[in-house]
């Protein structure tokens, strides 16, 4: 069987002091090359201040099934937002 | 993983429905996958093999900046085949599994890069007609339902807007210098003509896979209404710097305020896809000798990884 | 020789290493062994090209003449190309193309490293540039040369003969001539024999931690400066130039 050589994800920040986004994944053996090979691909435009890669394998990402319980538990939460609150009016915004 | 049960069908349906993507950990029927893989990796196919027509004018780019700008969106174009070999990698196909269909022609590619790239105007005619009728194409898939393709094509757009720029640039100023220019000009476009438009695929009419396509989303216009944008758009651009379109039927139905084009030749169309354009074997063949070529260094890299990572 | 005219001639000399190898970088598009490296070498490609602009660019200018780069680029014969022989061979195999471009990247970063401390502000300015680019270059060949010599028994072997093959062509690289002793007491030109001192050390110990014999020093090649080069040369040439040559009144 050919080798293609591992896959990878690579996040791309675009500015200092912004979050890494996903930008896609790339092939590559090791680290460096994986790294090099994210630089090539998806920052040829200029666009990162830095980069991030991570074997495709080693990422845990949740389950579709486990939605329910994962993720509507906080649905109702709703004192967690601003808008819960009501303010006096005149009173202005800290 | 995806998964690939189709199970929770009311989910994908609702999904659809809802004009919301489909992700690669959603269910999803197995036809509506196995439709987007062959897409998919068709669509990556060609960027891939779409290199080498181009490729065959890198050395002989008639001035630095030329050959910067070719190389710097041929590179553009094995990217693009990248980002989309991604995409369809999420569905669970490996790459080495897609090239594997290329090289043993279960896979296909479009059929435009089977015809040659004879002289420097080709690089013009490619940029302006190829790409500009990709382009055409791609606009239309941002909104596709698959959230990978979609992303990988927002990303494509972005960078593709400069490709057909250049070359409709080599068309015009060769179409403004020497006669000879002129005719490698108008010579370039006669031949791409046809090709560029066959691009779209067959007549709505004929058009094997595209119901379904509607259905789920993924194709969001049809192949001949996409082609008649295409038409519309570059017809005029060709006036404008002097060049005429190689059909003697072509012309303005004012009523509807669209060009009007002779029937394509769908006979070549078939043939060419099947495998019997001029270019095909070469295409495949320059495929897997690099491929070949190349296993020492991946198995290389691939050992390497394994002693010391 | 007046300092002008050494100085033109040390331009075409670096401009002409850009272009050669980056025209033989270029030849590689869609021929890399897997895609991301394919692109990377046309990013290679692309930085040398981009820098051999420059250079000619100030060639031109210190010619004076209306002279452009692509001028220099595109109308010049065999015999008024510099650049050194190892930038002209051929990409045999993919470890000619790494090994090439370790011995040519370990040169060039030292030699940009002397330049962006040069009396010339131009090449000063270039130099940084392309520094930037040249030390990428260098860690791209260099992992690879660790991946090569460590990985199998094929890539150690098609290695160290393509380092054994391009050894000859090294010896040419620290070559000094009139031009470049007159611009170097003008503390212009990037001091050779202080970089063949850092250059040596530096490639034999990365050859032999991944696990290579150093190849010998006997014989080297010459004549880059002279212009006489191996026959590689015209066959790049004649497809590089044929445009321009077939229709000397077109302007593209």
């Amino acid at each position: 069987m050919d080798t293609q050589l591992a896959l990878w994800e690579v996040f791309v920040q675009s500015k200092p002091g912004q979050p890494y986004k996903h930008a896609g994944s790339v092939h590559a053996s090791d680290k460096q090359m994986a790294l090099q090979n994210a630089r090539d691909v998806y920052t040829r435009r200029g666009e990162a201040s830095g980069l991030w890669v991570v074997r495709a394998a080693d990422i845990a990402a949740s389950d579709l099934a486990d939605s329910d319980m994962f993720f509507e538990p906080a649905n109702d939460k709703i004192y967690r937002h601003p808008t819960f609150y009501e303010i006096p009016a005149g009173a202005k915004n800290i | 993983m995806p998964t690939t049960t189709s199970a929770p069908d009311d989910f994908f349906t609702a999904k659809i429905k809802r004009g919301d993507n489909i992700e690669p950990r959603d269910p999803m029927p197995e036809e509506y996958r196995r439709h987007l893989i062959r897409q998919i990796s068709q669509h990556a196919h060609s960027e891939i093999i779409g290199m080498q027509p181009e490729g065959n004018w890198i050395t002989r780019a008639p001035s630095l900046r030329a050959k910067m700008i070719l190389l710097a969106k041929i590179q553009d174009e094995g990217g693009h085949g990248l980002y989309l070999y991604s995409a369809a990698e999420t569905l669970g196909v490996g790459r080495e599994e897609m090239i594997e269909q290329l090289q043993t022609g279960k896979a296909r590619y479009s059929s435009v890069f089977n015809y040659p790239a004879l002289t420097w105007a080709d690089i013009g005619a490619i940029g302006w007609l190829v790409d500009g009728a990709a382009i055409v194409n791609q606009v239309m898939l941002q909104r596709t339902s698959y959230g990978p393709y979609a992303r990988a094509m927002v990303r494509i757009c972005k960078e593709e807007s400069f490709h057909q720029r250049q070359g409709y640039e080599i068309m015009a100023k060769m179409a403004a210098g020497t006669p000879e220019q002129r005719d490698m000009a108008q010579d370039a476009l006669n031949r791409w003509w046809a090709p560029a438009l066959m691009m779209f695929g067959p007549p709505d009419a004929e058009s094997l896979h595209s119901k379904k396509a509607f259905l789920w989303k993924i194709k969001r216009e049809s192949n001949d209404a996409l082609r008649q944008k295409f038409i519309d758009k570059t017809v005029q651009q060709a006036e404008v710097i002097g060049l005429k379109i190689p059909d003697p039927e072509l012309r303005l139905n004012a009523e509807t305020g669209h060009y009007e084009t002779s029937p394509l030749n769908w006979e070549e169309f078939h043939r060419v896809i099947d495998g019997y354009g001029p270019c095909n074997r070469q295409r495949l063949e320059h495929h897997r000798r690099v491929h070949e070529e190349g296993a020492w260094v991946r198995e290389a890299a691939a050992a390497y990884a394994g002693k010391f990572n | 020789m007046t300092k002008q005219d050494a100085l033109f001639q040390y331009c075409l000399r670096l401009g002409d290493d850009a272009l050669i190898l980056g025209h033989r970088l270029a030849e590689l598009c869609s021929r890399g062994p897997f895609l991301e490296e394919d692109l990377a070498q046309t990013n290679i490609a692309l930085d040398l090209t981009g820098r051999a602009q420059l250079y000619f660019q100030y060639a031109a200018d210190l010619e004076g003449r209306g002279q452009t780069a692509d001028g220099l680029v595109y109308r010049r014969p065999e015999r008024q190309i510099y650049n050194h022989l190892l930038c002209e061979q051929p990409n045999t195999d993919f470890a000619y193309v790494i090994a090439r471009q370790l011995l040519f990247s370990a040169f060039d970063r030292f030699l940009l490293e002397d330049l962006c401390t040069s009396k010339d502000e131009r090449l000063v300015e270039i130099a940084a540039k392309a520094l930037k680019e040249t030390r990428y270059h260098l860690a791209h060949a260099s992992d690879w040369v660790y991946r090569l010599g460590l990985g199998t028994g094929e890539s150690h072997r098609r290695m160290q003969q393509a380092l054994n093959d391009l050894w000859p062509y090294t010896g040419e690289l620290f070559e000094i001539d009139d031009v470049g002793l007159h611009l170097l007491e003008a503390g212009i030109a990037a001091d050779l024999h202080t970089i063949r001192a850092l250059w040596t050390p530096e490639i034999r110990q990365m050859l032999q931690k991944a696990g290579f014999e150093q190849p010998a020093d006997d014989y080297m090649h010459t004549g880059g400066l002279k212009g006489i080069h191996s026959e590689h040369l015209g066959h790049m040439l004649s497809e590089m130039q044929y445009l321009v040559r077939a229709y000397p009144e077109a302007t593209w």
